[in-house]
């Protein structure tokens, strides 16, 4: 599986981890990561250690994974994104709406 | 077992006592037969009748069955008539025959009325699974020539809104690959009545018809609000509020907007997620970036959205490139990106700004990128203001003229300070006097400047000799937004009266602000070189209007328009 999903014992903490090229290929895969769960999680940590590559439907998948856990009240962290990824994610100046490191 | 469909089936055979035993077996499973005596014969009857399967003999007198299923297959076309060949031959070499002269299948005499049964049956599958392949292939080929046509008739009318503006100003120079549209790259330009030029270079998220849906209405609110005066700040809330609002939550639209003045010899930018744009000086030198300080326009809602622009200095005959991310993100075969270090080495090889474009399309092809469909450069050349003449501006209106006597006055403070802009008001209102249409732009220019005058000098006490240089520039705005976040004490009032002269009239500006004022003599002193940047854009203003005095030490500036 290109995209993984983990919760945490609590169920409070969704882990998602994307392999590969994360773009709109990954759609359907990203959205089944965090949708299938209920009640939604308080945090999710998307974790971008293998992921080679973004592009702008990924940002726009992002942002509806943002929307489903509560918008400006969301606690959204992007963790191990490589340097290319990152300077994807610094030119949209996402930073300003996840935690990215 | 599915029940057995019906076929037409012909049956060649010279034996007449086989050909006889042969149609009753395949009548008896329920086919309907033509029977043929020779290869001509069966040649003849297929013309006729188009059976759908054929038992041919190989061996027959006139024409054989080798030559017979040639012919039944050219004349078949695309569509699969299966033929199975009767044949007494034995031998590994006349079987091979049969099959070479496009044959499918063989059957070997004495027939079995039980295995011709499954052989037709198993052919009537092949059949038809190649008539379901055939009618699918065709149903794609008719649904991409209607997309194409979809797509040409959207790109027309797409052109029409968005080349109404002037991206064809000779100062402008583009090169757009010829669908970029459909994968969300969208570049508008136009003038502001003050003749002032507004450009948009923006990308939707996604490709197709979804990233071109968006930039219909972004196109409407860019020229809309370009041509009422607006500036880039108040264009930029409502872009982001439109698309917010009209967008699912996924999609945005990555957008550098600029807005240069030729009057002032400034630039003012905004970038949102697009590839850094490129300041350069008339040799090709990169001067300075415009990088991406802001997020997409359609993301956030519109109380968080922060449409604080960059001003910059820029000489006539100094430019700005821009591009969008299907340059620097042009892959090669090891999907490695051809990125900005190399678009930098075209740049600094670059000798005649003519060949620019060339040479950056040029070395994406020799990077052996996969050519993409969203490719969009543009280079922006600072003219003098002479140089380009706007167009005229169409009026809608009935032409009958509104009553010329009138006096209007109306004081800003605190907030509205802060974000409104009263000029585009001001200079709609002013339409309305025919015999002032003619100079709505020295009007925008003449508003405009003394609006920010008083609000920058007078009301936040900035000081103007900041603006010597590109660092100057950039410190300047920032005290200016600095200042403008914090409470705002004061005011600018604008007084405007009309009043009937003759065949004509006269209108008297008065801008009046809180400000501590300034030594008007000296200022005045100041030759153009001196004021420059720097200074209070009095020159500007006298340039414009002809009429143009400033009392009560500074505080307050007056200015006439006759017609």
């Amino acid at each position: 599986m290109a995209v993984e999903s983990d919760f945490s014992q609590d169920g409070k903490k969704l882990t998602i981890k994307v392999k590969g090229r994360f773009d709109f290929g990954k759609h359907q895969e990203f959205r089944e990561a965090y949708e299938r769960q209920c009640p939604r999680p308080d945090s999710v940590v998307v974790d971008l250690k293998e992921a080679t590559y973004l592009d702008s439907s990924a940002l726009g998948m992002l942002l509806l994974l943002r929307d489903h856990v509560g918008g400006e009240e969301s606690d959204i962290r992007v963790v191990h994104a490589s340097p290319d990824v990152r300077k994807i994610l610094a030119i949209s100046n996402f930073e300003k709406l996840f935690d990215i490191s | 077992m599915p029940a057995e469909q019906a076929l037409t089936v012909l049956v060649a055979e010279d034996g007449a006592a086989d050909r006889l035993l042969l149609a009753q077996i395949v009548r008896r499973q329920g086919h309907e037969v033509f029977t043929a005596e020779n290869g001509e014969q069966a040649v003849a009857m297929f013309i006729e009748r188009r059976p759908q399967l054929v038992l041919l003999d190989a061996l027959m007198p006139v024409m054989d069955g080798f030559e017979a299923a040639r012919r039944i297959k050219a004349l078949a076309g695309e569509a699969l008539v299966p033929i199975i060949f009767l044949t007494s031959l034995n031998e590994e070499e006349g079987l091979v025959r049969c099959l070479e002269a496009g044959g499918d299948d063989f059957m070997a005499k004495p027939y079995s009325a039980v295995i011709l049964a499954a052989k037709i049956r198993a052919m009537d599958r092949l059949r038809r699974l190649h008539a379901t392949v055939l009618e699918q292939r065709d149903q794609i080929t008719r649904h991409h020539h209607h997309l194409l046509n979809e797509q040409r008739v959207a790109k027309a009318v797409f052109d029409k809104v968005a080349h109404s503006g002037c991206l064809k100003a000779a100062n402008i120079r583009y090169l757009q690959s010829p669908y970029a549209l459909f994968n969300g790259d969208l570049l508008l330009a136009a003038f502001t009545p003050s003749g002032d030029m507004h450009v948009l270079l923006g990308d939707f998220t996604g490709h197709g018809l979804p990233a071109a849906v968006g930039a219909m209405p972004l196109a409407e609110v860019f020229y809309g609000m370009t041509a009422k005066g607006y500036g880039l700040a108040e264009t930029l809330r409502e872009m982001n509020a439109k698309l917010k609002r009209i967008l699912p939550v996924d999609m945005f639209c990555c957008a550098l907007l600029l807005s240069l003045s030729f009057q002032r010899g400034t630039v003012e930018v905004w970038n949102g997620g697009m590839p850094d744009g490129y300041r350069l000086s008339a040799e090709g030198e990169v001067l300075g970036m415009l990088c991406s300080h802001h997020l997409p326009l359609g993301v956030l809602a519109p109380e968080q959205f922060d449409d604080a622009t960059q001003v910059l200095p820029l000489a006539v005959g100094e430019r700005l490139f821009l591009l969008s991310d299907g340059v620097v993100d042009t892959g090669d075969a090891q999907e490695r990106l051809f990125g900005v270090d190399r678009l930098r080495d075209v740049l600094a090889d670059n000798r005649n700004p003519d060949l620019l474009f060339d040479e950056v399309m040029q070395a994406l092809a020799v990077f052996g990128g996969q050519s993409r469909d969203d490719i969009s450069l543009c280079d922006i050349r600072m003219s003098a203001p002479e140089e380009l003449a706007p167009q005229p501006v169409v009026y809608s209106d009935s032409g009958r003229s509104s009553p010329l006597d009138w006096s209007l006055r109306f004081e800003l403070r605190g907030q509205s300070l802060r974000r409104f802009n009263p000029v585009p008001y001001l200079v709609q209102l002013l339409q309305e006097i025919h015999g002032l249409r003619p100079s709505s732009g020295r009007l925008h220019s003449v508003l405009s400047e003394l609006y920010s005058n008083a609000l920058e000098h007078g009301v936040l006490a900035m000081d103007s000799r900041l603006k010597r240089d590109a660092q100057g520039f950039a410190q300047y705005y920032r005290q200016r937004a600095e200042r403008l976040m914090h409470e705002v004490g004061g005011f600018v009032s604008i007084g405007l009266q009309v009043e009937p002269r003759g065949a004509g009239g006269r209108l008297m500006i008065e801008v009046r602000d809180s400000g501590a004022g300034f030594d008007v003599a000296r200022e005045l002193a100041r030759t153009p070189e001196q004021q420059a940047f720097s200074g209070r854009g009095m020159g500007l203003v006298q340039r414009l209007a002809g009429q143009a005095r400033w009392l009560e030490g500074g505080r307050l500036a007056q200015v006439d328009f006759e017609w």
